[in-house]
């Protein structure tokens, strides 16, 4: 029998302006393939407007195992975030 | 070691991702159990396709067809949860062809008349809500997810049946009868669906543990029988169980014993389709291998034409 097909990553923007979230994957041959077999599988209730597949084999993904280490350097810099800050009494709208 | 910090993540509700660490158990277990849940999705489409060209109306048609096609897109969704446990999707549909892995039993029972297209979805994916709804909050990722998946298209199914059990049951007396005798046949299956009972169950322990299975096949189908009882009595039909009756003092419903031999003997392929289940499914398969190839082919062709 021939080779598997490609598997393909699917992300799905359901309305006009929110971002694409991943929904799943695909077997295809091609990309016109598997942009209408995600279409097929993953829209039959409109779920969606636009439609991104990408090659599985493309995604780079960072180790979970290695998570902490790899998102360390921003562990400790809570002054990024505006709780850290006091704001004297009375202070509104910021 | 690794071990320990595995069960402790399970047991603080962590979901388990495919490149994480697992025991060999748990691997195993999973692609069992989602590779069996996969087929059963797309096996079923069998006994419901065999209504399709021959239902009453087009309405009826038009949402079997829909249900069918959904049944498909259970079965990739499945699939695909199972393959990123490091199995393929080609050995997956070698393992059901070569009866290695199995299917849910039920769809090994011929359907009759339209009224099995009533009691399919009312009972079967009414069974296998109940089981999916539980195996929303499976300790693995993907299967997690797909189940979150699935049981948002699954409400369709079952009240399209039950609807179709409820118009039959209140038609002629002809209706009504063949609606009862889809409950007659439908009604021990289905309920044999969650399988064997806790205590003739070896697997359950690992499952509950590794929070595989959130649920045991016992809690399982009472919850299934409590909610169906009711719905039988408000169409005016009656399940075949003269042992079925309300327990005050459980707050549950008491039922007659199954027969777990008659469930075996399906399981181990003596069904009154198994035979015909699988080799519809090999030949589709083979059916389809120019469609796969061509479509390989067709993958390479721009490419060539692109260097020359
Ligand atoms: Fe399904
Ligand atoms: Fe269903």
């Amino acid at each position: 029998m021939a080779a598997n097909a490609d598997v393909w990553e699917v992300f799905i923007q359901s309305k006009n302006g929110l971002a694409h979230k991943h929904v799943g994957n695909v077997h295809a041959a091609d990309k016109v393939m598997a942009l209408e077999n995600a279409r097929d599988l993953y829209t039959r209730r409109n779920e969606g407007s636009c439609i991104w597949v990408v090659k599985a084999t493309d995604i780079i993904s960072s180790e979970s195992e290695d998570s902490e280490a790899f998102f360390d350097p921003s562990n400790d810099k809570m002054y990024r975030h505006p709780t850290f800050y006091n704001m004297p009494d009375g202070a509104k709208h910021i | 070691m690794n071990e320990t910090i595995f069960q402790k993540r399970i047991d603080a509700e962590k979901k388990i991702e495919p490149k994480d660490w697992m025991p060999d158990g748990y691997r195993k277990h999973l692609i069992r159990q989602i590779s069996q849940h996969a087929h059963s999705e797309v096996i079923g489409m069998q006994p419901e396709g065999n209504w399709i060209s021959r239902a009453p109306t087009l309405r009826a048609k038009m949402i079997l067809l829909a249900k069918v096609q959904d049944e498909a897109g259970h079965g990739l969704y499945l699939y695909s949860a199972c393959e990123t446990l490091g199995i393929s999707r080609e050995e997956l549909i070698q393992q059901l062809h070569d009866e290695k892995a199995k299917y849910s039993s039920i769809f090994n029972y011929p359907t009759l008349s339209w009224a099995d297209m009533g009691a399919i979805g009312w009972l079967v994916d009414g069974a296998a809500i109940v089981n999916q709804v539980s195996l929303q909050r499976t300790s693995y990722g993907p299967y997690s997810r797909g189940m979150i998946k699935i049981c948002k298209e699954e409400s369709f199914h079952q009240r399209q049946g039950y609807e179709i059990m409820a118009q039959m049951a209140s038609g002629t007396a002809k209706q009504k009868e063949m609606a009862q005798d889809a409950l007659n046949r439908f009604w021990w299956p289905s309920i044999m669906m969650f399988g064997p009972h806790d205590a003739d169950s070896p697997r359950t322990g690992n499952a509950i543990k590794w929070k595989i299975k959130r649920q045991t096949n016992d809690e399982l189908r009472q919850s299934f029988i409590d909610k169906t009882v009711e719905q039988a009595e408000v169409i005016g039909l009656e399940i075949p169980d003269p042992d079925l009756k309300w327990n005050e003092e459980r707050g549950h419903y008491d039922f007659g014993e199954m027969d777990w031999e008659e469930f075996w003997n399906v399981v181990n392929g003596n069904g009154p389709c198994n035979k015909q289940r699988l080799a519809h499914h090999k030949k589709a398969h083979d059916d389809g291998a120019w469609v796969r190839d061509a479509a390989k082919a067709h993958a390479k062709k721009p490419k060539i034409a692109a260097t020359n």
